[in-house]
């Protein structure tokens, strides 16, 4: 469903960030990636959603290859996917309805399906009484359940977490990490990057550590012995 | 009606920097106004000027009238001539008089020689035309003597072309200018609204979906700021009138010129700025 080939990263000015990395994801599979800062964690999910393209190989996403993908082909794909980020990007001048509810406003879905579809996901990620508060009435956990919200109302495949719990107090992310399995049992895959071990170590989800652009452990190859060295 | 709904939105959310970029627009345009304003007056007095371009051919005294009418009529069918008039000696005293006012006892029986005055058609005013004209109308015997204010006329000629070079390049210059400022003020609005453009592509929004709000809001500025500096130019030509020199304002074609002229404006900026700013995001 979502698979790289040989893919490698190179940027102008600071280099390679991603290496030759091959590396399927399953249909509903749940996925850590982990490694140090700079290991190409970020850059390695940017190119699941086609922010970027890879500088050589191919990266293919539901049929849609990152050597052939348009513009609009990328707009297509992220329509099917979710994404979240340690910093929310929330807009602060809208409530959290009009948040949630804009991911399907700038697809054109149809007005008489919107509020339906909002209300549902806000109820599923615990935030139905908070519909018309702005985001800065909200708590770290409560903004990242909004983001996260907007995220799935499209009904995605799957979701592209870059370190959703990285600004987040201990207690936000268990409950962020929580509504993550709660997602993934559903039937959406997910794939998170996160520094933090110890989410790692409470689940047996499948992991895979990146150093220097390479990954250098993935629990699901026959080979891994250890644990993650990081 | 989306596209329509959202610049109204935007209008709605930030008025203050989008007022900002409707007097940015207006002033700019303001100044392009004043300088056609200028232009176009400067072409108006040296039209008038070319107006009053003629030649006047004197008769020598003594000639048969019928020759000299037969002369004046023969000259009128030139290409080059509008007009060949027969000015008798009756006339020409007559003429002289008035143009004296009280000093007319000057040409108490005095005689004074007959002429055919003749102008030239627009687009013929310029020295070599005259020239040739009036070398031709020297041809004829009886005429005595020919006037046509040779160095005048290339001073005007040469006016005139200095002033289109430079209507023509200072248009451009302030035409260039309005450009870019509108286009910086609209990228300003673009940038105000940069997390929303980056919220809009990762949930799939495609680039042309984005761009239409923005493309209708240039449009909608440009015809705002066309307005308002319609209505500046306006209102300093009917200052300039009462107060300096009268002077003429643009015709009605040419102030929706200048309207559409914002409007483009406003639609190229809004469109360079997105396209830019969605490429490099």
């Amino acid at each position: 469903m979502i698979r790289f080939t040989r893919v490698t990263k190179t940027y102008p000015r600071t280099g390679t960030a991603v290496h030759d990395v091959s590396l399927s994801v399953n249909k509903g599979e749940f996925l850590f990636l982990t490694g140090a800062s700079g290991a190409g964690k970020t850059s390695l999910l940017r190119m699941v959603y086609m922010e970027e393209r890879p500088t050589s190989g191919e990266v293919r996403v539901a049929g849609t290859s990152s050597v052939t993908a348009t513009a609009r082909d990328v707009a297509k794909l992220r329509r099917k996917l979710g994404i979240v980020f340690q910093d929310f990007r929330l807009l602060e001048n809208r409530t959290v309805e009009q948040n949630v509810s804009f991911a399907l406003e700038v697809i054109g879905a149809p007005a008489g399906v919107i509020g339906g579809k909002v209300s549902r996901v806000l109820t599923q990620v615990g935030l139905a009484a908070k519909g018309r508060a702005f985001p800065r009435e909200l708590s770290g956990g409560e903004q990242q359940r909004v983001a996260i919200a907007r995220a799935l109302v499209n009904d995605p495949f799957a979701l592209i977490a870059d370190e959703p719990t990285g600004n987040l107090d201990d207690r936000a992310t268990r409950g962020i990490f929580q509504l993550l399995r709660e997602i993934n049992a559903a039937g959406t895959a997910i794939m998170m990057a996160t520094h933090n071990l110890e989410l790692i170590r409470r689940s047996e989800y499948r992991t895979i550590e990146m150093a220097r652009g390479q990954i250098v452990f993935d629990s699901a190859e026959p080979t891994a012995t250890s644990g993650p060295v990081a | 009606m989306r596209p329509l709904r959202e610049a109204f939105e935007t209008f709605q959310r930030s008025p203050l920097l989008s007022a900002l970029s409707v007097t940015t627009i207006a002033f700019s345009l303001f100044a392009l106004g004043l300088f056609g304003l200028v232009a176009l007056n400067i072409r108006e007095a040296l039209e008038r000027l070319e107006d009053r371009v003629e030649i006047r051919a004197f008769v020598a005294i003594g000639t048969p009238p019928e020759d000299v009418v037969q002369a004046a009529n023969d000259i009128a069918s030139f290409p080059e001539v509008q007009s060949a008039q027969l000015v008798t000696q009756e006339q020409a005293l007559k003429r002289a008089q008035a143009e004296l006012g009280e000093f007319r006892d000057v040409f108490e029986g005095a005689v004074l020689p007959a002429s055919i005055d003749l102008r030239l058609r627009p687009g013929q005013r310029n020295p070599a035309a005259v020239k040739q004209v009036a070398e031709r109308v020297k041809s004829y015997s009886f005429i005595d003597d020919i006037r046509y204010g040779e160095e005048w006329i290339e001073k005007l000629y040469r006016l005139r072309n200095v002033a289109g070079i430079v209507s023509l390049v200072l248009g451009f210059v302030f035409a260039a200018v309005s450009v870019i400022i509108i286009g910086t003020t609209i990228r300003m609005a673009v940038l105000a609204r940069a997390k929303e453009i980056s919220i809009m592509r990762l949930v799939g929004a495609t680039d042309e979906y984005i761009r239409r709000p923005f493309l209708v809001e240039g449009f909608a500025k440009g015809v705002m700021g066309g307005l308002l500096a319609l209505v500046l130019t306006w209102i300093a030509q009917v200052l300039i009138n009462r107060y300096v020199i009268q002077t003429i304002f643009f015709e009605t074609r040419v102030a929706l010129l200048g309207l559409l002229f914002g409007a483009l404006i406003g639609l190229a900026g809004s469109a360079v700025s997105v396209g830019r700013h969605l490429r490099r995001v």
